[in-house]
C-alpha cells in the first residue's frame, strides 16, 4: 500500500487503542522548558508517578531568561523560581537539563537539532507550538499542552487523533534576496492563519530541496502560524550530513542502520494526500506583515491594505483594529514605515545560516542612529560559533547588541520588550497584539531584510543591497 | 478531573477572529508555578485600561458575567501558543464552554484535557443563538452535553430556542466521567512495553 511520509511515521509508532477509541502514539523524544512544564511536573508528584523514559527526555531554560550578563543574578523574581522550578524537577525526576551556565543552553528547538536530538521518523513533542520546527528532519513533531506534557512524561505515549495531511510543492529556485522565511510568510498569505487546520504539512519540490537544514527548519517552525498541527520534510543527503556527529546521533554501527532506515523516509510515488497545493516560487517577492496576525502579509514592494480592501465582514472588522493597533492608515508604502527597533533571532531565525547572511549584509555598514537593533543567538553554540567566524566582531562594529541566547524578544517573557507604540522589525514568527511587548508593533521579515530594516531605519527592499 | 455536569450561564459574545493565545493570557502570566488563579488576568490587555481599572467597553466586564458565562465568538480561536494558561484562566474565570466556528487544534485539545467544552457552530448559527438571547432579562444559556443540545432560556423560565451540537464520542465520554487520561493511558501498559520491547530490537538507536 502506498503511504505518505506522515502516515509512515504515524504507522510505526501506533502502540495500540485506547478503550475510547483514541490511537496511543509511541514518543521518542521529548523537549522540556520552564514555562509549559512546572505544572505537570506537580501533576506527577501529586499522583505518585515517575518519568518513565528520562533518556528521551530533555530540557533547557529558554523562555524566560535575560540575554544579559549570565553570571549576575536574575532580576526577576517570578522568573528566578520557574527556573529554580525546572532545575529541582529535572534533578528529582533525573532528567537531563541544559541549564543557564552551559554552552548548550539556548532556544529548545535551536537546541534538539544542534543535538543531534532530533532525527527522521522520530516522533517528537514539546510544549510548545513551534515543535513543528524538527519536522525539517522528517520527524513527526508538534506541540502539546502541559497536561500533554504530564501524560507524556509518565506514559512515553499520547493518545491522539489522526490528523489529515496536506503536501505542498515549493517549485523553482529562490531569487536574489529571497529566503525560507519569505517562502512561508508567502505560503501563511496565501493559505491563511487556519489554512492547515487539522493537517500535518508535507513540503516537497525542488525549492524545499534546494533549502538548507536551516532553511527548512525556518519553513517548518512556522507551519503553526498556517494552523497546520506540523510540518514535514522529507530526509534526504543533507539531513543525514547535518547530523552526523552531534553528541545525541546514532554512533558506530547504528549510524549505518539508521541512515538506512531514514531513506525509506518519503511519500510514496502514489501516495494520496488530502489536500495537495503547488506554489511558484519563481516571481516571489521579500515578505512582510503589515498587521497582527502573519496573514497580514505583503510583498515589499507594495502597500499596507485597507480595510475597505476586504469584502468579508469579520475580516474587515479586524484589518480595522489590526490598522489601528499598528498605528497605520492603510495605503501606506510599505518601504515607507520607520522602525525603532530590530530584533533578530528567535526559534525561526536565530541559527548560524541567518546569523551569516545578516553578517555579510551589514559588513561596514552602520545601524540608523534612530534605531535599536538586538541579535540574539538562538543557542550558546550557535554564539560562541559566530564569534569564532567573526560575525560578533562585524555586528559589533556596525552598532548591533549582541546578547546571551534565548527566546527573548519574539515573546517578551523576560526584559527583552518593545514599549508601547515602538516599531520592530522582526525575524520572530508572530505579529499578535502585545506579543513582543504591551502596545508594540511588530513587522515580521526576514532576517536580511531586518538588517536593511537596521541600518536604513525604515522596512526596506533587501534586494536593493544584494548583488 | 471534575465531570462535565449540564452548564447554566449566561451567554457573553465576543465577535473576533483569529483569537489568539497572547490575547486570552499574555505572557507576563505565564510564569506561574500554579494551574489556577489566572481568571482575574483573563484577556487581560482588553479587559483592563493603562490606569489598571476594569474597561467598560469589554464585554466580559460587565456585571452579569462576573460569576462565569458561556463565551460565543469568532473563528480560529485560540490560535497561536500551545500555552494551557489560555484555558487554564478561561475555565478561572467561569468559562466552561466556548461556542466558535472553529478552533486552533492545540487549544481545542486543551481544553478536554481541563473538563472544558469548546463547540463548534457556523457563524449564522451562533449570531441566531446570540440573538435569541439579546436584551433578554435573565436570559441564560444552558448546555446538555449528555443530550448535545445548547437552549436559550429567558429569567421567566421560558425557553427561547434550542439548536444541537456534535462533539466525537470518545471527548463526549471523557468529560462526562471526567476520565483521568493518564489513568486510561496506563490500562495499556502491556502494549506500551511490548511496543518498546519490539522498536528497541528494529531500531535501537532510538533509544540512545
Amino acid at each position: 500500500m502506498s503511504l505518505t511520509l506522515f502516515e509512515k511515521i504515524w504507522k510505526s509508532h501506533l502502540v495500540g487503542v485506547r478503550d475510547d477509541g483514541t490511537e496511543l502514539l509511541y514518543i521518542d523524544r521529548h523537549l522540556v522548558h520552564e514555562v509549559t512544564s512546572p505544572q505537570a511536573f506537580e501533576g506527577l508528584r501529586l499522583s505518585n508517578r515517575r518519568v518513565r523514559r528520562p533518556e528521551m527526555t530533555l530540557a533547557v531554560c529558554d523562555h524566560n531568561v535575560p540575554t544579559t550578563d549570565r553570571n549576575l543574578p536574575i532580576q526577576d523574581e517570578e522568573s528566578r523560581l520557574q527556573i529554580e522550578a525546572l532545575r529541582e524537577n529535572c534533578k528529582d525526576f533525573g532528567v537531563s537539563l541544559f541549564d543557564l551556565q552551559d554552552k548548550r543552553q539556548g532556544i529548545v528547538h535551536v537546541v534538539g537539532p544542534e543535538q543531534g536530538f532530533t532525527q527522521p521518523g522520530m516522533t517528537i513533542v514539546c510544549g510548545d507550538s513551534h515543535t513543528s520546527t524538527h519536522g525539517a528532519f522528517g520527524a513527526l513533531a508538534f506541540g502539546i499542552g502541559t497536561s500533554e506534557v504530564e501524560h507524556v512524561l509518565s506514559t512515553q505515549t499520547l493518545p491522539q487523533r489522526k490528523p489529515k495531511s496536506m503536501r505542498i510543492r515549493l517549485e523553482g529556485s529562490l531569487p536574489l534576496g529571497v529566503t525560507a522565511k519569505d517562502l512561508i510568510l508567502g505560503l501563511i498569505g496565501r493559505i491563511g492563519t487556519a489554512g492547515g487546520s487539522g493537517h500535518v504539512i508535507e513540503y516537497a519540490g525542488s525549492a524545499i530541496r534546494s533549502l538548507s537544514m536551516e532553511g527548512r527548519m525556518t519553513v517548518c517552525n512556522m507551519s503553526i502560524e498556517a494552523g497546520a498541527r506540523a510540518g514535514l520534510v522529507a530526509p534526504d543527503e543533507k539531513t543525514f550530513a547535518y547530523i552526523e556527529g552531534r553528541p545525541f546521533a546514532p554512533q558506530g554501527s547504528h549510524w549505518e542502520k539508521a541512515v538506512s532506515y531514514w531513506r525509506t523516509l518519503y511519500s510514496d510515488d502514489d501516495a494520496a494526500f488530502d489536500v495537495e497545493d503547488e506554489v511558484d516560487i519563481r516571481e516571489i517577492v521579500p515578505q512582510v506583515t503589515w498587521g497582527t496576525t502573519p496573514e497580514d502579509v505583503v510583498p515589499v514592494d507594495s502597500f499596507v491594505p485597507r480595510a475597505e480592501d476586504f469584502s468579508d465582514d469579520g475580516k474587515r472588522t479586524s484589518v480595522e483594529r489590526s490598522l489601528k493597533y499598528m498605528g497605520l492608515e492603510g495605503g501606506e508604502k510599505m518601504t515607507d514605515i520607520a522602525v525603532d527597533r530590530v530584533f533578530i533571532g528567535s526559534c525561526t531565525n536565530g541559527r548560524i545560516e541567518d546569523l551569516r547572511d545578516v553578517a555579510k549584509l551589514v559588513l561596514g555598514g552602520r545601524v540608523h542612529e534612530s534605531v535599536r537593533a538586538m541579535i540574539v543567538p538562538g543557542s550558546g553554540l550557535v554564539r560562541d560559533q559566530a564569534e569564532g567566524e567573526g560575525l560578533t566582531q562585524v555586528f559589533k562594529d556596525a552598532g548591533f547588541e549582541w546578547r546571551e541566547p534565548g527566546c527573548s524578544m519574539c515573546l517578551g517573557m523576560n526584559e527583552d520588550q518593545l514599549s508601547p507604540g515602538e516599531r520592530c522589525a522582526s525575524t520572530s514568527n508572530r505579529n499578535f497584539e502585545g506579543r513582543q511587548g504591551k502596545g508594540g508593533r511588530t513587522h515580521l521579515m526576514s532576517p536580511v531584510m531586518a538588517a536593511c530594516a537596521a541600518l536604513q531605519g525604515h522596512i526596506s527592499d533587501v534586494r536593493e543591497f544584494v548583488s | 478531573m471534575k465531570p462535565f455536569e449540564r452548564l447554566e450561564a449566561p451567554l457573553a459574545y465576543l465577535p473576533m477572529v483569529n483569537v489568539d493565545t497572547d490575547m486570552i493570557i499574555p505572557k507576563q502570566f505565564l510564569k506561574t508555578l500554579k494551574r489556577t488563579g489566572l481568571g482575574k488576568v483573563l484577556f487581560f490587555d482588553m479587559r483592563y485600561g493603562e490606569d489598571g481599572e476594569k474597561r467598560d467597553d469589554f464585554v466580559l466586564n460587565e456585571s452579569r458575567y462576573s460569576g462565569g458565562c458561556v463565551l460565543a465568538t469568532g473563528e480560529n480561536f485560540g490560535c497561536g501558543s500551545s500555552r494551557e494558561h489560555a484555558p487554564w484562566a478561561l475555565n478561572d474565570f467561569g468559562i466552561g464552554c466556548i461556542l466558535a466556528p472553529s478552533f486552533a487544534d492545540i487549544f481545542y485539545n486543551n481544553c478536554f484535557k481541563n473538563g472544558m467544552l469548546p463547540i463548534v457552530k457556523t457563524d449564522d448559527e451562533i449570531r441566531e443563538i446570540v440573538t435569541s438571547l439579546e436584551g433578554v432579562e435573565g436570559g441564560r444559556l444552558v448546555v446538555d452535553l449528555e443530550g448535545l443540545e445548547i437552549s436559550a432560556w429567558d429569567g421567566g423560565g421560558e425557553r427561547l430556542g434550542v439548536w444541537s451540537f456534535d462533539v466525537e464520542d470518545s471527548r463526549r465520554d471523557a468529560l462526562l466521567e471526567g476520565l483521568d487520561d493518564i489513568g486510561s493511558t496506563w490500562t495499556k501498559r502491556e502494549e506500551i512495553e511490548s511496543f518498546e520491547f519490539r522498536n528497541r530490537k528494529t531500531l535501537p538507536w532510538v533509544y540512545g
